[in-house]
């Protein structure tokens, strides 16, 4: 699973003071499909948000509605307490790296990178050391009197990038910016985004349909469901703790167990464990990595662990670790990984800790 | 792939065509404007350089010449300033009307060139529809002569058939350009003028280049505008031509005139297509 980059330093405002930039009740539709209902969100200073979702979502549309290009049905924006909603874009203190760079095909790289000064009309020489050190941000000098078309897409993206921070935005918006990049760039990349957002402490909104870079990049998560938030939290808290089965699957790999609760046991075929629930039907998010071999067999299941037995039925080798599908005795289907060196076969033992069972709802909340 | 028969049967069509239709006419264009008419009227095949001599010896073939081109300009500017609002408006503000609009860019093309010209000839005339407009409504007491059989009305005219031809590639250039650059320019806080000056304009440069190409170069080789419309003052190059293939009967100097003017027209091309390039990113 990906690793999250420690913050070297903490987001200023995650509490208390004012957000950056307060998103209340937007709601957007294209015709008669609502795109986004009622998406209420908060972004502090120095924050790196991620948007992310499936395609149809609806986080590209909610990111154009941050940009201003296009407008909200209804619903209100604030920039540290001011409508930012009623603004033309390019009134805002936003900037937007576009998802296919959207450089000016007819100027320089350098031209590209000084352009927003340009059109406000600062000091030529002021431009001129400001574009200069945008473009050794980037590490991208040398490139200077380049046109976009004969640089490549990596570099490219780093213009892009340049181009809008040269400006020093109040927020950055990023439009699945990495997403036309190879793999191994394109992590490299993440890394690099991440220091430099740290650098510059500017907040950033990315947008991805990608959980893995959500993960690595983020300090919280908006996950976006068919235009309504799913979730909103910490990498680690929504991995850890998703709320509803849709977060719990898309974000890592989880088994779903589908349960009764009674009397503060929690029934799952022939699994139980105690929990802290009211009565009624359940639903459990179980990581594979948190079912292991079990270490001494009772034979059943105690308060703290959960015993079972299984056979592989499918396996699938991912270098470290692998994913094994395992039919219980009990006909119960699991998803379990293990480190690939402790690899076993045959009648199998395993084992979880019921606090490792996260209760998760069906869905968000609607209305 | 193909076999050699198979591509001999599909090239030789074109071939035969470009070679009949157009490389042996050039050819002998090219000859006939070296050879000489006899004082009987008879075609001496003697070479000579007596047609290009005469050609820029008589003042009359020079000054048709350039007055020729500045009509063809103002045609160009004028096809220019009323087609690139057009298009531009057709590419970014017509939204779910652009086809509607766009045929009646197109509509036009399919009616008759003479019956447009005819057209203009009974809208400028002295009894035409304008001076009998201005006349009615009292802002003149007698027919406006100059509208008729002017450069005036054959600059009009040209300018009101080649418009379409401006209008098409500026069109096309502008919609090429992709919206998310406007989308950019915005962004990093150009207002909509700024985005224009800066970004629009300057990358629909190629089509305003063929677009203008196309309005100059269709304007000066025309006719039956200035035949039509143009009066004794604004006779125009092609139509000495006509009269030195027919009337005057003097074939050779007419094809030095025709080369000429084609020679001119090819550098005009060549130089709009070495500009174009300079302006053209993808």
């Amino acid at each position: 699973m990906a690793t999250t980059i420690e913050p070297a330093v903490a987001p200023s405002a995650k509490s208390g003071a004012e957000p950056l930039l307060a998103i209340r009740k937007v709601a957007k539709s294209f015709g008669k499909s609502p795109v986004l209902r009622d998406i209420s969100l908060q972004i502090a200073e120095g924050e790196f948000l991620t948007i992310l979702g499936e395609s149809g979502s609806g986080k590209t549309t909610l990111l154009r509605i941050i940009a201003g290009f296009e407008s909200a049905n209804s619903g209100e924006i604030l920039m540290e307490g001011q409508r930012l909603d009623l603004l033309p874009p390019y009134r805002r203190r936003v900037n937007t790296v576009f998802q296919h760079y959207a450089l000016f095909p007819h100027l320089t790289v350098e031209q590209n990178v000084g352009y927003g000064l340009r059109v406000a009309r600062l000091p030529k020489n002021e431009i001129k050391a400001r574009v200069s050190e945008a473009l050794a941000m980037v590490k991208m000098t040398a490139f200077a009197s380049a046109k976009p078309a004969n640089i490549s897409g990596g570099q490219q993206q780093r213009i892009a990038l340049a181009r809008a921070l040269v400006n020093r935005p109040r927020l950055l918006l990023l439009d699945e910016p990495l997403s036309a990049l190879d793999a191994n760039l394109r992590r490299q990349m993440q890394v690099e985004l991440k220091s430099l957002q740290r650098e510059v402490g500017i907040s950033f909104v990315f947008v991805t349909h990608d959980q893995e870079e959500a993960m690595v990049m983020s300090d919280r998560i908006a996950l976006l469901r068919m235009g309504e938030l799913e979730q909103v939290d910490s990498p680690r808290e929504i991995y850890g703790r998703p709320a509803t089965a849709y977060a719990a699957q898309f974000i890592g790999h989880t088994n779903l167990l589908r349960g009764e609760v009674r009397a503060g046991i929690a029934r799952c075929n022939s699994l139980s464990w105690k929990v802290g629930l009211p009565d009624g039907p359940a639903l459990f998010s179980l990581r594979p990595e948190n079912i292991r071999w079990a270490s001494s067999p009772t034979g059943g299941s105690d308060i703290n662990v959960v015993q079972f037995r299984g056979k592989i039925q499918h396996q699938a080798f991912h270098g470290a670790t692998e994913l094994l599908q395992i039919v219980c005795d009990d006909g119960l289907n699991l998803s379990v990984r293990t480190a690939t060196r402790e690899s076993r076969h045959g009648d199998l033992h395993l084992e979880f800790s019921p606090a490792d069972a996260v209760p998760v709802r069906e869905s968000a909340e609607r209305g | 792939m193909f076999s050699r028969a198979y591509r001999a049967a599909i090239t030789l069509p074109p071939l035969l065509w470009v070679g009949l239709f157009l490389l042996v006419p050039y050819a002998l264009l090219l000859c006939y404007s070296f050879w000489s008419v006899s004082p009987s009227q008879a075609i001496v095949r003697a070479w000579t350089l007596d047609n290009y001599r005469e050609l820029f010896r008589v003042n009359v073939y020079l000054q048709t010449l350039f007055r020729s081109m500045w009509i063809a300009a103002r045609v160009m500017i004028f096809s220019l300033l009323l087609g690139y609002p057009l298009a531009y408006y057709l590419s970014f503000y017509a939204g779910a009307r652009k086809d509607l609009f766009y045929q009646l860019v197109i509509i036009p093309l399919w009616v008759s060139y003479l019956v447009r010209a005819y057209a203009w000839k009974t809208i400028l005339g002295s009894d035409g529809v304008l001076n009998t407009l201005l006349q009615y409504v009292h802002l003149t007491k007698h027919p406006l002569e100059f509208l008729l059989y002017s450069p005036f009305a054959v600059v009009l005219t040209l300018t009101h058939i080649y418009t379409p031809f401006a209008i098409l590639p500026i069109y096309a250039s502008l919609e090429h350009i992709p919206r998310n650059l406007v989308e950019a320019s915005q962004d990093l806080g150009a207002s909509p003028l700024q985005t224009f000056w800066r970004v629009i304009l300057p990358l629909s440069i190629p089509g305003v280049l063929a677009g203008a190409t196309f309005a100059f170069v269709l304007s000066l080789g025309d006719f039956l505008a200035p035949l039509l419309l143009g009066g004794p003052g604004g006779i125009m190059i092609s139509n000495i031509v006509v009269s030195l293939f027919g009337a005057a009967y003097n074939w050779p100097l007419g094809a030095a005139i025709s080369l000429s003017m084609l020679l001119l027209v090819l550098a005009l091309l060549l130089l709009s297509e070495k500009v174009e390039k300079k302006w053209s990113f993808r």
